[in-house]
C-alpha cells in the first residue's frame, strides 16, 4: 500500500497536538536561550542549545511511539515497570544530584529514572484499571493499582525528591478517576495522606477526622474498610510529626516558606520573594524579551528550570504570562479529548493520566512562581530546561497520539 | 454492551469535570498573576529597584575658610577614598584582607572599618578617604578580586596652619549618632562628614554644600555591574568660602612668642566691629588629627595630656578676673556714687586694710600710701578698691555687675563658649552658704575680681572694648560679615563721655608711667591703655592676666591675654610683655601711625622669666 502524505499525518493520530507541543517547546528553548542572557555569563547561556539537541532526540522517541501498537505496550508494561523500578533502586545506590539522589549517569548523559518511573507508573496502573468492564467500588479491591504506585512513591521519596513524588500521587488518584472507582471511594484512600498533611496541627487534623468519620458514617462502606480508613487516618495523624522530623531540612523550610516567605528571606524564602519581584515588575508589558533585571543580575534563581515562567513573567508581562497560560490550557484540553474520545481503554487511561500528570506540573511550576504553591521543583511542561524531562514529556505525547490513532 | 455504554456516558462527565477543573486552576493563575503585575506593578518594580541599585553617596567639597588678609586656614583637597559595598562580614574581612597591603591597612584599621560596618550595614563603609592615585591604580588593576570595592574621590580637609587655629576652626569628623538623632542633621545620612568644633561647627551649613548621589547596579552577589544612570542622581554642589575676621600672621606671630610650654590664652578683637583679630589657647592640637578619623594613639595622647589641648581657653575656661576687674568697680562707683578719677578713700594703703576681724590685705605688703582712683587703678591698690566696694554697697554691686552682662556668655560665633560667674542676688549666698554663713565682707573679694566671680578672657576683652570705644561693648564673632557687627547697648557703661576718658587715661599711666603696674613692658610705638591683673587660684602660682587696647586714644586692637601660674612673684607678669608685643605687631602690620615719640629699646629691671621678653619693644 503506498504511503502518501496524508497516512503520515494521521499516523501521528492528532498532528495538531503534536504542533501545539513543538510550538510550545520552540517558545520554551527561546525562554532558555533569554534565561542565559544574564550579566556573568555561566552554564546557563548554552542551555538553550542543548534543549534544541534534546528536542530533536525527542521527536524521534515521540516519532517511534506513536509507531508502537497499544496491544504491544499493553504486553511489554510489566516488562517497562520492572527495570523502572530497578532504575529507581540502583539512583538510590549510585546517583548523583546537589541535595538529592535523583540523577544516574549513563555514558555521558545525565538521566532522572523517576522521570521514566511515571511513566511506567502510568502504563501499569492503566493495564491494570483499562481491561475492566466494571469499575472497581470496594475499597480494598483496589491493592494492586496502589500497590503498583506504592513502591515507586517510596522510592522516589527516599531520595528524596518530594515533587516527583506527589506527582505518583497524582497519577494514581486521576487513574482511578478516569477508571470510574467512585469519588467516595478515592476519597477513603487518599484520607490518611490528608491526615498526614494536616497532623502538623491536632486541632485542624481533629476537624478533618470528623469529617472523614460523617462520611464514613453516611456512605456507609463495608465494616471493614471503615474500621480501616478510621485506624490510618488516626495513625497518620499521630505519624505525622515523626515524619516531619525525618524531612531534609531543605524541605521543611521550603514547605514553611510557602506558609511565609519572609521567614527566611536570605535562605529558603529568597526563590520566591525574588519570583514575585520579577513577575511583579513585569507589569502588563514586560521588561522585554532578553532583557529582564531581575534575571539578568542573577536575582532570579533556577531562572532555566524550575523558575523560567518567572522570566516570562519578568520580560513579557502579563500579555506573554496569558498567551502561555492559554496555549497550555488549549494544549491540555486536546489531550483531555483524546481521553474521552478514546474507545480503547488501556489508551484512554494512558491519555488521561498523562493529562493529569502534565496539569498538576503546570499547576505547581506556575503556582509556585507567584506563591500560589510551595516550591517543589517540578518543571513546566516542554518550557522548562531538562532533557529527560522533555523526552519523557514528548513518549507520552507519543503515547497519547497513538490513542489518538487508534480511535 | 450496556456496561460499556453506561462506562462512556459517565467518561464524558468526567471529562466535562476535568475540563472544568484546567478552566478554574488558569482563570485562578491568571488573576494571580494579575494582582501581581497590574495591582502590585508598582511596589514591585520599586522592590526590583531597590533589589539591585545601591546609592553611593558622592562627597560634597567643603568650602575653605580663609583669614582677613585671605590666608588659608582651611580648605578640600582632592583624594580618593575606597569603600565597600554592604556584604556579609565575612567576604568583607577577606576583602579588607586582601586589600591590607595596597592600602597600608593594619589590624586596628581593618577592626576601625569593621565597626563602621556594624553600625551601617546596609550602606558602603568607608575603608580610607586618604589614598595616593597610585594606591587607587594599584587596587583598580586587580578589579576582579575586589568585586565589593567602590572608588571615589572624596574631597579631603586640610588646615594649613595645622595646631595654630585649632580652637578657632575645630576640625570635622564622622557624624555621631547622637547628632544624626538631633534636629539640625535631618538630612544628613550616616557616615557624613561634618564640622565638630569651632568655626566647622558653627557654620556647617554654610561650608557643607550639598552630598550628591550615583547609583550602581549590582548583581545578587552584591557585585557591581555597571553605572546606573538614574534621573535620581544628583552631582555635589560644593560649600561656600568664608572669611574670618582672624588674621593668621597676628595668630602665628602669638603661637611662636607664646611662653613655651605654659598653659594660657589670647583673644584679640577689633573693637570698631566686634571683629576676632585672634584666639589662641596653649596647649593647642593638630586639627590635622581628626581628619578622616583620628587613631586612637593619637586621641589617647591628646585625651591624657594633662594640659587639655582640647580646651579652649579664650572662651570656655572660667578664670578669677583678678585686678583686670577693678575697673568694673570703677565703672559702678562713678556712675552710681559720683565718685571722681580723682577721689580718695578714707583710709590710705598701709598694705591691709581692717574690716571685722579680718585683715583684707594689699599686693604690695608696704602699703600704697594715699590714691586718688587713677593712682589707684595704675598701682592695682586693693585697700583703695576694697572701701570703693563698700562704699558702693553690696546690692547696688550684684546688680550693677549683672547688668553690664557678667553672667552671660559673649555671643562669640563658635560652640561652646560658657557664661561668666557673678552671684546674682543676696539670695544666691544664701543658698550657697546657709542664711548665716555669710557676711557682707564677700563684697570686699569681689571688689578685687576674686571670690565668687569667674569670667571668660573673651568675656573681659569684650567689656574692656566698651572702655575703649563709646561705652558699649562690641559683639565677638569671627566670621566676616556686617551683619553681625554691632554693639550691645544693654550692657552699655551708663557713663558719660569725659569719665570714660579719665578711665582711659588711668589705664594709660598704668602701662606709660614709672610706677604703672605694666610701665616695663610698654610698647614703644603706640600707647597701650590697660589693665594687669594676679588672679589668686587653688591651682598654685597666680595667673597673669593683661587685658587692655592700642592706641589709647584711637583703639585698633583689644587684647586680653592670661598665662596660668603665670606672675610667681608680684614683680613679673608673662601675660604683659605677650598683650604688648602682640599689639606692637598688629598695628605695624595694619600701618597704624605711632602715636608717640619712639622711646629708646628698655630694658627691664629683673627678669627671670623666659618668652623672648629681654628686650621689649
Amino acid at each position: 500500500m503506498r504511503r502518501d502524505r496524508a497516512d503520515v499525518l494521521t499516523g501521528l493520530g492528532d498532528p495538531v497536538l503534536l504542533a501545539g507541543a513543538l510550538l510550545l517547546a520552540v517558545l520554551g528553548i527561546g525562554m532558555i536561550w533569554s534565561a542565559g542572557q544574564v550579566d556573568l555569563p555561566s552554564g546557563v547561556t548554552g542551555a538553550w542549545r542543548r534543549q534544541l539537541v534534546w528536542l530533536c532526540v525527542s521527536i524521534v522517541a515521540f516519532a517511534l511511539a506513536t509507531r508502537v501498537p497499544l496491544r504491544w505496550l499493553e504486553w511489554a508494561t510489566p516488562w517497562i515497570y520492572a527495570f523502572s523500578i530497578i532504575l529507581l533502586l540502583a539512583v538510590l545506590v549510585v546517583g548523583g544530584g546537589p541535595n538529592t539522589r535523583s540523577w544516574l549517569r549513563v555514558a555521558g548523559f545525565s538521566f532522572q529514572p523517576a522521570e521514566l518511573a511515571k511513566l511506567a507508573t502510568i502504563l501499569l496502573l492503566a493495564r491494570l484499571l483499562g481491561l475492566r468492564k466494571e469499575p472497581q467500588t470496594g475499597l480494598f479491591d483496589l491493592w494492586k493499582p496502589v500497590l503498583a504506585v506504592v513502591v515507586p512513591f517510596l522510592l522516589v521519596m527516599a531520595q528524596p525528591d518530594l515533587g516527583s513524588a506527589l506527582i505518583f500521587v497524582v497519577i494514581l488518584v486521576s487513574a482511578l478517576f478516569w477508571a470510574g472507582t467512585p469519588l467516595f471511594t478515592i476519597f477513603m484512600l487518599v484520607s490518611p495522606g490528608v491526615s498526614l498533611i494536616l497532623g502538623f496541627s491536632a486541632a485542624v487534623w481533629g476537624v478533618w477526622f470528623v469529617i472523614v468519620m460523617v462520611g464514613l458514617y453516611l456512605r456507609r462502606p463495608f465494616m471493614g474498610e471503615a474500621v480501616a480508613v478510621a485506624l490510618s487516618n488516626l495513625a497518620a495523624g499521630a505519624l505525622a510529626t515523626p515524619l516531619w522530623n525525618r524531612l531534609a531540612p531543605y524541605q521543611q523550610r521550603r514547605l514553611l516558606v510557602f506558609l511565609d516567605p519572609d521567614i527566611d528571606p536570605r535562605g529558603a524564602g529568597w526563590h520566591l520573594i525574588q519570583s514575585k519581584v520579577a513577575i511583579g515588575s513585569g507589569g502588563v508589558t514586560g521588561q522585554g524579551f532578553g532583557l529582564g533585571p531581575q534575571k539578568r543580575l542573577a536575582f532570579l534563581p533556577e531562572q532555566h528550570t524550575d523558575f523560567i515562567f518567572s522570566v516570562v513573567g519578568e520580560e513579557l508581562g502579563l500579555i506573554g504570562v496569558l498567551v502561555f497560560l492559554l496555549l497550555l490550557a488549549w494544549f491540555l484540553r486536546r489531550v483531555l479529548r483524546v481521553a474521552a474520545e478514546s474507545t480503547q481503554g488501556f489508551g484512554s487511561l494512558i491519555a488521561f493520566c498523562f493529562f493529569a500528570v502534565w496539569f498538576a506540573h503546570l499547576v505547581i511550576n506556575v503556582g509556585m512562581t507567584v506563591g500560589l504553591m510551595p516550591v517543589t521543583g517540578l518543571p513546566l511542561p516542554f518550557i522548562s530546561y531538562g532533557g529527560s524531562f522533555l523526552l519523557t514529556t514528548f513518549v507520552g505525547l507519543g503515547l497519547v497520539c497513538r490513542t489518538a490513532y487508534e480511535t | 454492551m450496556r456496561g460499556g455504554e453506561a462506562v462512556r456516558l459517565s467518561r464524558v462527565r468526567r471529562a466535562r469535570a476535568a475540563a472544568a477543573l484546567l478552566v478554574v486552576v488558569i482563570l485562578v493563575l491568571a488573576a494571580a498573576f494579575f494582582r501581581l503585575q497590574v495591582l502590585g506593578a508598582g511596589s514591585y518594580e520599586l522592590q526590583s529597584r531597590n533589589n539591585r541599585l545601591r546609592p553611593i553617596p558622592i562627597p560634597a567639597a567643603r568650602g575653605a575658610v580663609y583669614d582677613r588678609h585671605g590666608e588659608l586656614v582651611a580648605e578640600s583637597i582632592p583624594g580618593y577614598s575606597l569603600s565597600l559595598l554592604p556584604a556579609p562580614p565575612d567576604s568583607a574581612l577577606a576583602t579588607l584582607g586582601r586589600l591590607a597591603p595596597y592600602l597600608s591597612l593594619e589590624s586596628a584599621g581593618i577592626e576601625a572599618v569593621l565597626e563602621r560596618r556594624r553600625r551601617n550595614p546596609q550602606l558602603p563603609v568607608l575603608v580610607r578617604d586618604d589614598l595616593s592615585f597610585e594606591q587607587v591604580a594599584a587596587v583598580e588593576e586587580r578589579r576582579p578580586e575586589f568585586r565589593l570595592v567602590v572608588i571615589g574621590t572624596h574631597p579631603r580637609r586640610r588646615y594649613p596652619p595645622g595646631s595654630v587655629v585649632a580652637h578657632v576652626i575645630g576640625y570635622v569628623g564622622e557624624i555621631s549618632e547622637s547628632e544624626l538623632d538631633s534636629d539640625e542633621f535631618v538630612e544628613y545620612e550616616a557616615g557624613r562628614i561634618v564640622g565638630k568644633q569651632g568655626v566647622e561647627r558653627s557654620y556647617e551649613n554654610e561650608l557643607a554644600g550639598v552630598a550628591g548621589t550615583r547609583y550602581v547596579e549590582v548583581n545578587a552577589r552584591g557585585s557591581i555591574v555597571r553605572e546606573f544612570p538614574s534621573d535620581l542622581a544628583r552631582s555635589a554642589r560644593p560649600g561656600r568660602d568664608l572669611t574670618l575676621t582672624l588674621d593668621l600672621a597676628l595668630q602665628q606671630f602669638t603661637d611662636s612668642i607664646f611662653p613655651e610650654g605654659d598653659r594660657g590664652g589670647v583673644v584679640a578683637l577689633d573693637p570698631r566691629t566686634g571683629g576676632v583679630l585672634l584666639l589662641s589657647s596653649y596647649p593647642s592640637f593638630d586639627p590635622n588629627l581628626f581628619v578622616g578619623g583620628i587613631t586612637e594613639a593619637d586621641w589617647a595622647a591628646i585625651r591624657d595630656d594633662p594640659g587639655r589641648p582640647i580646651l579652649n581657653r579664650a572662651a570656655a575656661a572660667l578664670y578669677p578676673a583678678g585686678s583686670t576687674w577693678k575697673l568694673v568697680l570703677a565703672t559702678l562707683a562713678m556712675r552710681e556714687n559720683s565718685v571722681g578719677i580723682d577721689t580718695y578713700m578714707p583710709t590710705s594703703c598701709r598694705g591691709a586694710l581692717q574690716f571685722g576681724n579680718r585683715a583684707f590685705r594689699c599686693w604690695r605688703p608696704e602699703g600704697h600710701g594715699p590714691l586718688d582712683l587713677s593712682g589707684a587703678i595704675k598701682e592695682s591698690c586693693n585697700v583703695f578698691f576694697y572701701q570703693l566696694g563698700l562704699r558702693i554697697g553690696l546690692d547696688p554691686l550684684l546688680s550693677g555687675v549683672n547688668g553690664l552682662g557678667f553672667n552671660q556668655a559673649t555671643g562669640l560665633d563658635i560652640p561652646g563658649e560658657i557664661s561668666g560667674r557673678f552671684p546674682q542676688s543676696r539670695e544666691w549666698y544664701d543658698q550657697m552658704f546657709g542664711r548665716r554663713g555669710w557676711t557682707e565682707s564677700v563684697v570686699l573679694n569681689l571688689s578685687i575680681g576674686q571670690g565668687e566671680t569667674e569670667q571668660t578672657l573673651i568675656r573681659m576683652a569684650q567689656f574692656y572694648s566698651s572702655l575703649a570705644t563709646g561705652g558699649s561693648p562690641v559683639v565677638p564673632h569671627l566670621l566676616q560679615s556686617e551683619v553681625l557687627e554691632g554693639v550691645r547697648e544693654s550692657w552699655a557703661l551708663g557713663l558719660p563721655e569725659a569719665r570714660r576718658k579719665e578711665l582711659v587715661s588711668a589705664l594709660v599711666r598704668v602701662v606709660n608711667e614709672p610706677g604703672g603696674t605694666a610701665y616695663w613692658y610698654r610698647p614703644r610705638e603706640w600707647t597701650l591703655a590697660g589693665k594687669t591683673g594676679t588672679a589668686q587660684n587653688p591651682h598654685g602660682e597666680p595667673h597673669s592676666w593683661f587685658v587692655g587696647f592700642a592706641p589709647a586714644d584711637d583703639p585698633r586692637i583689644v587684647i586680653a591675654a592670661i598665662v596660668e601660674n603665670g606672675h610667681p612673684d608680684n614683680r613679673t607678669s608673662r601675660a604683659v610683655p605677650l598683650a604688648s608685643q602682640i599689639v606692637s605687631r598688629y598695628l605695624r602690620s595694619e600701618g597704624v601711625p605711632p602715636d608717640r615719640p619712639i622711646e629708646e629699646p628698655v630694658q627691664p629691671p629683673t627678669l627671670g622669666i623666659s618668652g623672648g621678653v629681654e628686650g621689649v619693644q
